[in-house]
């Protein structure tokens, strides 16, 4: 046992750092401090600057744009990456379409996809949920029906994250009704200027707009793209489930936000705008997230070199997402209560200018990372997938 | 990176898995602790046939010069067979004492002794009255030509009445001290007490006990430095037991919820127990994450050192609580019952956090410590 990164993986770090010490644009990385959003084009730049030094997709197979990292060096670049402040890359595109289209796409559909998926030239958009069907997502009713080369669909989905903004949806349909709900389920990449499709935007508690409803109405999609055989969706997309277990707890992430916590800390009881009292309850409650953290960190840990030995490591993925989540949500907590009075008042600014004080985006992020204990399996899903793990029931 | 055990560690793993798996059952347990000494030196001996009374020790005093992990590998089992035998009072906290010590060939025959498992040791620290977790205790030790007088009282000293020798801590006009007494010594006086966890304990009055310059193990102003370190160690091996507790009840608890039948159905289909029992196995995940910290962590610097056991204590101290908790509800009646095991883990898990620090304790140590993450 030893917790000392080895003088590769030490050497790995080095090069990650160097790399986003010299690449990462200091605009980008300001507006990430302050936690406002990015637009496409920003998020779309950093992506290109990734991708030509062939990071942006580091988890594809090698042949298809990846890199042949092991579990820890993984780890050390997503570790990294947060802790220099650099966008996440896209994660329709990196976590999600393109591993499909790796592992189960036509010579033709990679052909046409991986590079520019890759690259951000297309911008993906996730079609999974609909009104009635969200933790139970096999119950999806989106119809797919064949008409010579083409499928006709009719439905909607909701809660798609930046479908104003996709070149592309990767979506679930239903192409059979008879039998068993999961058996039906095709997988389908959508053109969304498509004629009958229309985007409707949801604004979300935090002022923003990221989620929407789309909405199908005769829409003709070609045969050609769908994935794999027809009725083999589910299989593919429960292949995401667990599939990257590097990152998923987002330790560097909650790391970054610790050290902003601390910072905020020590300079709102130096300036005394804390009073003694206040910074004692305060100080403790650090510390608990940081147990809390060191906790997460080392299982997490354990998971990747259990991975590195190509060990099972049971419900893993679903106890890192727990966590993980409940941890983002405790440190955008403590930021808000930090704000006080002075994170009561909107932004004036819109998401895309970073003038403000730390305080008026505190209480957005607050609001924004209710999500995360949703999104990708809520964590009661994920309990049940825990329970299901050790009692088989 | 790798969390991985060597060979070694795994064989050694495996025998003491086996070993208490088949030694220690649970109705064994209850036998001993209906014992007048409250546990086995039968099992004591069998410990040290197979060696683990050897495994911190020096390998100049017999030892085999282990570390923290394989303390931790020995704990995880004992706390799986919830074992009251003095291991951590003999070979850890007052073996320990001997170790840090610097002592020089003098303990050599003591070591051996413990080794062989025919010396019982006991650390006299823990005092009512003054700041639970000094480390400059209120007895007092005076020193007048070649001898030292000792006075003072101590309470919860583990295995204290079966030691054949104590370590006392006493301060001393130049700081902390750590002297040697035997059990039998003029002035001291023990008194047998049984802890709600099983494990034996004794209150011990010193009154003026005199000790020989020779039985000094830690010199004046010393005593501190060798306190932390050991009680450091103790925090760290007791994480381990924890983890071990927590997996034994947390096994037993998914196995109740599988075969008692409710309503017609295993317990364990209801969601409401389903989501309790998933909580559980998170708590019990970090704990391990956390003692292992703490085993990787007990040959480090100072304040590494105490920061990450520390943050282990505090984190076993909180997921004890709830996996025990937890388990008692599961199980329901039967878990409050006194023939049942989850009922004593419980306890144990109880105990646990009360020793050398609760939760609380060390999340405020490491508020002093300037935090866990530092720059």
């Amino acid at each position: 046992m030893d917790l000392n990164f080895s003088v590769e993986d030490v050497a790995f770090r080095e090069e990650v750092r160097t790399f986003l010490a010299s690449s990462l644009p200091d605009y980008l990385c300001a507006k990430m401090i302050k936690r406002l959003h990015l637009t496409k084009d920003e998020t779309v730049h950093w992506q290109r600057i990734l991708n030509a030094r062939g990071w942006a997709t580091p988890s594809w197979p090698v042949d298809c744009g990846g890199q042949s990292w092991s579990p820890s060096q993984r780890y050390i670049f997503q570790e990294e990456m947060a802790l220099a402040h650099a966008p996440e890359t896209q994660p329709f595109n990196v976590n999600m379409i393109g591993p499909i289209l790796a592992k189960f796409g036509t010579d033709e559909q990679k052909a046409k996809f991986l590079r520019s998926t890759a690259n951000l030239d297309i911008w993906w958009c996730q079609g999974f949920s609909e009104p009635g069907a969200g933790s139970d997502l096999a119950s999806l009713k989106t119809s797919a029906v064949r008409d010579g080369n083409h499928y006709l669909i009719n439905g909607q989905k909701i809660w798609t994250t930046q479908a104003q903004n996709a070149d592309w949806m990767f979506a679930l349909v239903r192409t059979d009704s008879s039998g068993r709900k999961q058996e039906g389920i095709s997988f389908l990449l959508i053109d969304m200027t498509t004629h009958g499709i229309t985007v409707r935007p949801i604004e979300t508690i935090d002022g923003g707009h990221d989620a929407n409803e789309v909405f199908f109405d005769d829409v003709r999609v070609p045969t050609a793209n769908l994935i794999g055989e027809e009725g083999k969706g589910w299989t593919y997309a429960k292949h995401l489930l667990g599939n990257e277990r590097s990152g998923i707890a987002r330790i560097g992430l909650s790391k970054e936000r610790l050290k902003q916590l601390r910072s905020l800390e020590h300079e709102l009881s130096a300036s005394g705008q804390l009073d003694e009292r206040e910074t004692v309850g305060l100080k403790r409650k650090l510390a608990e997230v940081e147990v809390q953290l060191r906790a997460l960190e080392l299982t997490q840990l354990r998971v990747v070199s259990a991975d590195a030995h190509g060990a099972n490591a049971g419900a893993a993925a679903s106890i890192l997402k727990i966590k993980g989540t409940e941890l983002q949500q405790r440190m955008t907590e403590l930021v808000l209560e930090l704000a006080g009075p002075e994170g009561l008042a909107l932004a004036v600014d819109d998401h895309t200018d970073g003038s403000g004080g730390w305080q008026n985006p505190a209480a957005q992020f607050y609001f924004t990372m209710r999500k995360v204990s949703i999104f990708g399996g809520s964590n009661e899903i994920q309990k049940n997938i825990i329970a299901k793990t050790m009692l088989g029931l | 990176m790798d969390f991985e055990l060597s060979e070694e560690q795994r064989l050694l793993k495996d025998s003491v898995d086996r070993l208490i798996a088949k030694e220690y059952r649970f109705e064994r347990r209850l036998d001993f602790l209906r014992r007048s000494e409250g546990w086995s030196r039968q099992t004591w001996q069998g410990f040290a046939e197979m060696g683990l009374l050897a495994l911190p020790f020096a390998e100049e005093h017999g030892g085999f010069g282990s570390g923290g992990v394989e303390t931790m590998l020995v704990m995880e089992a004992f706390g799986r067979g919830l074992v009251v035998e003095p291991y951590l009072s003999t070979v850890i906290l007052a073996g320990g004492t001997i170790r840090h010590s610097g002592a020089s060939g003098r303990m050599a025959e003591t070591v051996e002794r413990i080794i062989a498992g025919e010396h019982l040791m006991a650390l006299a620290h823990n005092e009512k009255g003054g700041p639970r977790h000094s480390l400059e205790p209120q007895t007092r030790a005076k020193r007048s030509g070649a001898c030292w007088t000792l006075t003072g009282s101590k309470i919860a000293v583990l295995h204290g009445a079966t030691a054949d020798e104590l370590v006392v801590s006493a301060t001393t006009d130049t700081g902390s001290a750590l002297f040697l007494v035997p059990a039998e010594a003029e002035g001291i006086s023990v008194s047998p007490q049984k802890g709600y966890d099983g494990v034996p304990l004794a209150e011990v009055t010193l009154e003026g006990v005199s000790v020989q310059t020779e039985f000094v193990l830690c010199e004046p102003g010393m005593g501190e430095k060798v306190l932390a370190h050991v009680i450091a160690e103790a925090n760290a091996a007791l994480c381990a037991e924890a983890v071990g507790i927590m997996g034994d009840v947390f096994d037993t608890t998914c196995e109740y919820l599988l075969t008692r039948t409710q309503f017609g159905v295993p317990i364990g289909s209801f969601q409401a127990l389903q989501h309790q029992a998933a909580d559980m196995l998170i708590e019990l995940e970090l704990s391990r994450s956390m003692a292992i910290l703490a085993a990787l962590s007990i040959d480090s610097e100072p304040p590494v050192r105490e920061r990450n056991v520390s943050a282990a204590k505090a984190q076993i101290g909180r997921s004890g609580r709830l996996i025990g908790q937890r388990a008692i509800q599961l199980h329901g009646a039967i878990g409050i019952t006194e023939e049942y095991k989850v009922g004593h883990s419980f306890k144990r898990l109880t105990a646990i956090d009360a020793m050398f620090g609760n939760a609380d304790w060390h999340i405020d140590a490491i508020v002093e410590a300037g935090g866990l993450y530092t720059a």
